[in-house]
């Protein structure tokens, strides 16, 4: 078990590095790296401290306490997938509501030139 | 231009992707059965001579700047007109099916009745239409799933030969479905307590072209559209003041007065 939390300590330094990294870089905004940050803390936190990770196998009412984690890693995941679908459908509306207003404004812009000229 | 002439104005649109097989004939066969009505081509980033071709016919060209599907295409036509001081908008499909003939009655029913949306119905009309058994299936489903949502019967939910007026308009300007609009549409007007009605048309053979949805796409169809008529009876709303009209008219004053 001890080998699998080394594991997961070292995918948790590597993960808030590509986070630190890529909002440095502006890869990613600062709102949307919270949830990662805090995924990320979290499974770091639960990989150091063995006897919250044990207390949270107890809570949760399971055999292992690396399942416990998988379990918390898949949750988090979930989470943030679904915020991930929010966002793009939103950027999506957003998307065509711009795609229509700029076709409106060229066709305007085009009869404007055509009187003018 | 296609700015609205005066109170009353029409305007036929046309959405189009890839019908350059049909649309000048279409634009064409819509300009002498309308003489003086602007025909608006919205074209869906075709990647053939659509625009060419319907503009050479005597079309108005509205190019999106990407793809965004029938639902967005017909949308921006119906955010164009709304701005433009339109009282009737009549949709025309691009591949030559509907009979631009049928458009005067369906103008005059939207004038006489005051309802708010009027569907060219393929079923009981004049023309030999036929369909495939996929198809007639979905059309028959459809039918028994908005009868009580829509509180009367539809013949044909699916046809895209539809006339809206301006408080339709004003609806779609704002709220509209992007993929497989037509049966969604009808739960949204209905949302609104706005009226619809059918009369029989004729339905021709398409001019070029094939039918994009497949017996494989029709299942994804149905539960798409079935999806999408739940959620528009279920969503929620909130009451959002509409975009000022660059062009007023004189029934943009009864604007809003349906709004549920």
């Amino acid at each position: 078990m001890d080998r699998l939390l080394h594991v997961t300590t070292g995918v948790s330094i590597l993960l808030l590095a590509i986070i630190l990294v890529s909002l440095r870089r502006a890869h990613i905004r600062a709102e949307y790296s919270v949830t990662w940050l805090a995924a990320s803390v979290a499974m770091l936190v639960l990989s150091l401290w063995h006897g919250l990770l044990d207390a949270v196998r107890s809570l949760l009412g399971l055999p292992d306490s690396p399942l416990a984690l998988f379990l918390l890693g898949a949750a988090g995941l979930l989470v943030l997938a679904f915020r991930s679908s929010v966002v793009i459908s939103h950027l999506r509306d957003n998307n065509i509501a711009l795609a229509q207003r700029v076709a409106i404004l060229e066709h305007r812009l085009r009869d404007l030139e055509k009187h003018e000229g | 231009m296609i700015r609205a002439n005066g109170p009353g104005a029409l305007l036929v649109i046309v959405p189009a992707f890839n019908e350059e097989g049909a649309i000048g004939q279409v634009v064409r066969s819509v300009k002498e059965a309308m003489p003086g009505v602007p025909v608006l081509v919205i074209d869906d980033c075709s990647n053939d001579s659509t625009v060419g071709l319907a503009a050479a016919a005597g079309g108005e060209i509205l190019p999106l700047p990407h793809h965004l599907g029938l639902g967005g295409c017909l949308q921006a036509g119906y955010k164009l007109a709304y701005e433009m001081g339109y009282e009737y908008v009549i949709r025309v499909d691009g591949d030559g099916q509907h009979d631009p003939r049928d458009i005067p009655r369906l103008l005059d029913r939207l004038r006489q009745t005051g309802c708010e949306m009027v569907i060219g119905c393929r079923t009981s009309g004049n023309g030999a239409w036929r369909t495939g058994w996929v198809r007639a299936l979905g059309i028959w489903f459809f039918r028994l799933v908005l009868r009580p949502i829509l509180g009367k019967p539809v013949r044909d939910p699916t046809s895209g030969f539809v006339g809206v007026n301006r408080r339709a308009l004003d609806v779609f300007s704002r709220s509209f479905p992007l993929e497989y609009p037509e049966i969604e549409a009808l739960v949204v007007l209905q949302r609104r307590r706005f009226r619809f009605e059918e009369i029989p048309c004729r339905m021709r053979p398409r001019l070029a072209g094939r039918s994009t949805l497949t017996a494989r796409k029709s299942l994804y169809y149905m539960v798409h559209v079935l999806l999408g008529v739940f959620v528009n009876v279920l969503k929620y709303e909130r009451r959002r003041p509409s975009p000022a009209p660059a062009v007023k008219s004189q029934g943009d004053d009864k604007r809003g007065d349906k709004e549920v």
